[in-house]
């Protein structure tokens, strides 16, 4: 490849210069027109910068005939100086003109030369930075997420170690009732200090009723746990949300409309769901929710998605609410279920295990 | 719960041409969710028939056996084979070759024919063995799926069947039938009956239920008798929540039962749709009126009973030998059924074995009782004995079902199994109060969201078997006895709501009030979250449970200091029985496993939660359900839980990009893991400190510690130590770094203070100090930037030298230092004079020496 940069001049020593002509009558139209004539052939067969500057040198250079020339007036009778300058100064300035427009010429093939041979594969280029990825249950939990804050909601929080009584008691589990069974809990050393690890993020929503002034409406994200052993479609750690609203006349209606809405938002207007009666000791009415999945992969389908209700009087009680004055609804949905069948994850290993190949092929995306 | 379609049928309307899962179908609009289906002709198809064994010629083989080389008649005398393909005789006589030894000519047996094919796909084809072309099968109970006996080939007759040849033999033994099996919510023990779900059947598809309780007629006990029954003393000294633990006992008495009988076909092919073995006609019958009415029974042998029965709580140190033969120790809060040789069974869980139904019991005396939830529930428990009786006790039993629950066994022992029942009948304890609900009249409505007409809310509330009274705005609803479920206003919500159908409630979207949108933190998260992400690394999220090396080594700064952390009761794996105290033992076991997979440059973060205890662990005693504790209690709830910071790791290892052409990969490095925690506080806006630090799970000559402004420490970064690293089988050099994220939030300014720009020009001055080796850059870059004053813009070291010109244990420290003005155009002078400072300070701290 060429050493030379773009816009700069050859820094090669130029060629042999042309044999110099006889120095031309500065008073001889002819001759003068002459050596311009040989001087412009020259400049025109140049090829390359390096020969243009050797012609330049042999023909406006201090030695070149017209310089000479030029040099000649000054020996000239005054009478003459001033014709033979008439006819050596155009003759100059022809020859300029047309060195800078060769040189312009030139330099612009060298140019074009250069780029030509700085030519790359692009297709051979290195991987310098990676992209990073988030984990595609932390980017549907925030998508989640921001589908409520935009309905004015807001999102609580609460500890995953926790208290016995804000797991089930408050929410209505009796003591020795099977529910409580129901939910293969983690319980930690001593038992007798009543702690667990939360099976399901209801504790948020006794927490968020205790701590805020009514109304609520909060989403409850979170981690929760249950000792189901890993397998395709079960992890003993996984994501859930649930969402709680109190206020005044909240209607098994209302839950319905935010649940559609939400769908919607999820799966596209074509979504919609369904209940059906079920039982959890929290609520009461209570339903199981089916989704319309429009996009569903072998065709749309309803799909079981979660579990929703009308808060239950007693779990209003545990908070200190009237439930004569208020009145709320509940709903929660497994994260990974809807990573499953909105993303046609086939296995909970892949959401678990931390293959780099898993993230990085959703990106920042859901 | 499995129910076998023909059952089913009896009490309500199914259409004849209904499958299991038409059945499911309907069930799941009120609540019973489908799980499964079991249809015996889902793997079994015929020809199946009845065959005549005419002859059995015994055959010794060389391997030792003796085979029976048999003719089998499966088409009457005088008949024509209707049947054709390969194997079948047209005379209607098919030769066999059978293993079994226990049938005789004469005995009416299952015939299997070629062309029928088994459970397990087994094909029936005729085939060429000892000798003979067999031509079909002669099938036993396991071969044909509907018993474990292999012993011998099924004998029709000893089921007390003689059917007629070539009869189907697939109809005979109940195999057309099917069962859809459904989920029934913890709520519904009512359904764990066929009366029940019949019931439901017809509430969801709006036709007639025949209550099964209705058919069976107690007798009348004769006006005297009823103290001649078998005498039952009910003797709760220690009631649960004040709950008597029987408030009801059943018993009859028939004597005189056959124990030889076999158990019709019918009842057997039942009881096994329905997921129970047939053991014996007795236990069978027992089995069968649970199924059937969901009163759990118990039958005594009578003979083996040594005076009257008390029930009552166990008495310390009480032991019974249960019917699975094991001896258990019983708990004072057992409620026991006893009679004078001590306990002979645990009340509503499991009976005990010196009492029990045996091969030769003639005279049983049926318990149906009524024991209270809880109890049934502890002592299940306690026992780690789940029984088909416990699991419907502690969920509730009709308490009004048990003496027709009782009857119906009297009937059948009487009838299947030639029993004589005694007249008397015992019967003793108190009903419960009917549970009664007020229910306004537009509460309903209001709930749900439907304006419910008068009749659908009577209707539905009738449907169910209440009673319903319209007072002025409100009715009054006399709840069933087997809905122990219903005892509020807002369970006859549901109940209004799921029979006129939830498919009814409309969509209305409340509006929540104005919202604050994301806390601050939650907005921090994600903000550090992304950043990570955008800075090349991939999230991942692991499991919690770590092992208690692991605490002991990432949790805790000094090595054989033993980190305190939060142990489970009940891990799934004990090795991993420990909550986790920091985020990199999970990180580092995805890292390994990526490198497992030939992944060997990563850089993995994850952000969760940790578990650190510190003093008081949860409270002893819970609060009561269903109201608001007292702050103080509230208090100690919130207090006993340990702290649970979020923390951030992340883990590099390998290199920072693939390998190119003309691109040499850089190894990650221990600066990787610094660089990569001041990204998430410069994204926070919180100054990092960072001073040479000591971790046991770091290079010891390359940790950073990491802390606030304030001098809390706050995480750690650098070079996970080599032989950790070697241990757990990932790449010498890997780099780690793990911050308390909930630590920098709050470290974070609530509102970030613009900071003037100057436009004035910048004056730069370069200085090399020579200080110490031990001295570090980061001390020394401290003091000249505190010495220098509020000049200096900023400071950057850019070299680091020792060797040739620098004295031994010493080394040379080249920092660029920016010095701008607010105000003016600084001075040389100006700006020397604040490099002199900051030279001055270093020298006065470090003894450094300018070069």
């Amino acid at each position: 490849m060429s050493e030379t940069t773009l816009g700069t001049a050859s820094p090669q020593p130029a060629g042999p210069a042309e044999p110099a002509l006889g120095v031309p009558d500065p008073l001889d139209e002819a001759a003068v027109g002459n050596a311009v004539n040989a001087a412009l052939a020259a400049f025109a067969a140049a090829g390359n910068l390096d020969q243009l500057k050797a012609a330049r040198i042999a023909h406006t250079g201090e030695k070149s005939p017209l310089s000479l020339a030029n040099r000649e007036i000054g020996k000239l009778a005054k009478q003459d100086k001033a014709a033979a300058g008439k006819i050596i100064g155009p003759a100059r300035g022809r020859l300029n003109q047309a060195l800078a427009a060769r040189t312009e010429e030139l330099e612009a093939a060298r140019d074009a030369q250069i780029l030509v041979e700085e030519a790359v594969d692009v297709t051979a280029a290195p991987r310098r930075r990676r992209a990073g990825a988030r984990h595609p249950l932390s980017t549907l939990q925030e998508r989640v997420g921001d589908i409520f804050v935009g309905m004015g909601w807001e999102i609580a929080e609460g500890p995953e170690l926790e208290s016995e009584w804000f797991n089930f008691d408050a929410l209505n589990f009796k003591p020795d009732h099977p529910a409580r069974e129901m939910q293969d809990t983690f319980f930690v050393e001593p038992p007798q200090a009543h702690l667990l690890l939360r099976t399901h993020t209801s504790p948020v929503q006794v927490r968020s009723m205790l701590e805020r002034d009514l109304p609520v409406y909060v989403l409850c994200p979170g981690k929760v746990f249950r000792t189901d052993e890993l397998d395709a479609t079960h992890t003993p750690v996984f994501h859930q949300f649930e969402g709680l609203a109190i206020d005044k006349g909240l209607s098994m209606a209302d839950l319905r409309g935010t649940l559609e809405h939400f769908a919607r938002q999820m799966f596209g207007a074509e979504a919609s769901i369904r209940l059906r009666p079920n039982y959890f000791p929290f609520t009461e009415p209570s339903a199981e929710l089916d989704i319309w999945h429009p996009g569903a992969k072998g065709g749309p389908q309803w799909i079981e998605w979660g579990g929703c209700g009308m808060v239950h009087p007693n779990v209003l009680r545990a908070a200190g609410i009237d439930p004569e004055v208020y009145s709320g609804f509940a709903f929660g949905m497994g994260i990974e279920r809807t990573l499953m069948f909105r993303n046609e994850v086939s296995d909970m290993h892949d959401m678990i295990e931390g293959d780099v190949r898993f993230s990085e092929h959703f990106g920042m995306e859901i | 719960m499995r129910i076998p379609l023909s059952w089913l049928r009896e009490y309500a309307q199914v259409p004849a041409d209904a499958t299991a899962e038409d059945v499911m179908a309907e069930l799941v609009k009120v609540g019973l969710e489908e799980e499964d289906v079991h249809r015996p002709l889902d793997e079994l198809s015929g020809p199946i028939v009845v065959g005549q064994v005419l002859s059995a010629v015994k055959e010794p083989q060389s391997n030792g056996k003796t085979i029976n080389w048999c003719q089998v008649r499966v088409v009457p005398e005088g008949q024509e084979q209707t049947l054709a393909g390969d194997g079948i005789d047209p005379s209607g006589v098919q030769g066999i070759v059978c293993g079994a030894h226990n049938f005789e000519p004469g005995d009416k047996v299952v015939v299997t024919l070629p062309g029928a094919v088994l459970p397990g796909d087994f094909r029936i084809t005729p085939r060429q063995t000892y000798g003979h072309l067999s031509a079909g099968m002669i099938a036993s109970v396991r071969e044909l799926g509907i018993g474990d006996d292999h012993d011998g080939i099924l004998v029709l007759g000893r089921l007390g069947l003689d059917p007629e040849i070539g009869a189907d033999a697939l109809e005979l033994l109940g195999l057309y039938d099917e069962a859809a099996e459904i989920n029934v919510t913890p709520d519904r023990s009512y359904c764990f009956s066929i009366r029940g779900v019949a019931r439901e059947y017809a509430h969801a598809t709006g036709t007639k239920f025949t209550d099964p309780a209705d058919g069976v007629v107690v007798a009348a006990v004769p006006e005297g008798a009823a103290g001649e029954g078998y005498p039952v003393k009910i003797e709760d000294s220690a009631p649960i929540y004040g709950k008597p633990g029987c408030d009801r006992f059943v018993a009859r008495t028939v004597r005189g039962v056959d124990p030889t009988r076999p158990t019709p076909p019918w009842m057997a092919s039942r009881l096994r749709l329905a997921g129970m073995r047939s053991i014996s006609l007795v236990v069978d019958i027992s089995n069968y009126v649970m199924l059937e009415l969901g009163q759990p029974l118990h039958f005594y042998d009578q003979d083996k009973l040594q005076g009257p029965i008390v029930v009552r709580r166990a008495n310390p140190g009480e032991t019974l030998k249960t019917l699975d033969d094991k001896v258990r120790t019983l708990d004072a809060e057992d409620l026991l059924i006893t009679d004078d040789s001590g306990a002979i069974g645990i009340a509503g869980v499991m009976g005990g074995a010196a009492t029990e139904v045996s091969d030769s019991t003639v005279n049983v005396l049926i318990e149906a009782a009524h024991f209270e939830e809880v109890g049934i529930a502890r002592s299940r428990r306690r026992h780690k004995l789940p029984s088909e009786a416990s699991k419907r006790f502690e969920r509730g039993v009709d308490w009004q079902v048990a003496d027709e629950a009782a009857q119906r066994a009297v009937d059948l022992l009487t009838e299947l199994a030639g029993g004589t029942a005694d007249a008397a009948a015992t019967d003793v304890g108190t009903a419960p109060e009917p549970v009664v609900i007020e229910l306004p009249a537009g509460f309903a409505a209001e709930r749900i969201g439907i304006e419910f007409t008068e009749e659908q809310i009577v209707g539905s509330l009738e449907d169910l078997g209440a009673g319903v009274g319209k007072h002025e705005g409100s009715y009054t609803v006399t709840v069933p006895s087997w809905r122990q479920d219903l005892t509020i206003k807002e369970d006859l919500t549901e109940e209004i709501a799921r029979l006129v159908g939830y498919d009814k409630i409309p969509a209305t979207l409340p509006v929540a009030p104005p919202g604050r949108g994301l806390t601050r933190v939650q907005q921090q998260r994600r903000g550090v979250l992304q950043a990570l992400a955008d800075a090349g690394l991939v999230e991942v999220l692991s499991y919690p449970f770590v092992t208690k090396a692991d605490n002991d080594t990432f949790g805790v700064a000094e090595a054989g200091a033993g980190r305190s952390a939060v142990k489970l009761a009940n891990p799934l794996s004990d090795e991993h029985g420990y909550l986790r105290t920091s985020v990199l033992p999970g990180l580092l076991e995805t890292a390994r496993r990526n490198h497992s997979r030939g992944f060997r440059d990563l850089a993995l973060y994850e952000a969760g939660l940790v578990f650190l205890p510190d003093g008081q662990l949860g409270t002893s005693e819970l609060p009561p359900l269903g109201e608001l504790p007292p702050e103080e209690v509230l208090d100690q709830l919130y207090d006993g839980l340990p702290a649970q910071p979020l923390h951030l790791a992340a883990v590099f290892t390998g290199h920072d990009s693939p390998a190119g052409a003309g691109h040499t990969p850089r190894p990650w490095d221990w600066a990787d893991a610094l660089d990569g925690a001041r990204l998430v506080a410069d994204v926070l806006g919180v100054e990092l400190v960072v001073s040479q630090g000591a971790h046991q799970a770091f290079h010891p000559g390359r940790t950073a510690a990491l802390s606030l402004r304030s001098g809390q420490l706050v995480g750690y970064a650098g070079e996970l130590h080599p032989k950790l690293l070697s241990s757990r089988d990932l790449s010498a050099r890997t780099v780690a770094f793990e911050l308390d994220a909930d630590a920098l939030f709050d470290a974070a300014a609530d509102v970030v203070v613009a900071k003037h720009i100057s436009t004035y020009p910048l004056a730069t001055q370069d200085v090399a100090l020579v200080v110490d080796e031990a001295v570090t850059a980061g001390q020394v870059l401290e003091a000249l930037r505190e010495g220098a004053g509020e000049l200096l813009e900023d400071i950057a070291l850019f070299d680091v030298y020792s060797g040739s010109g620098i004295e031994e244990g010493r080394k040379s420290l080249a920092f660029g230092l920016r010095f701008r003005a607010n105000d003016r155009t600084l001075t040389a002078e100006e700006a020397s004079e604040a490099r002199a400072a900051a030279v001055a300070l270093a020298a006065e701290r470090f003894g450094a020496v300018q070069r």
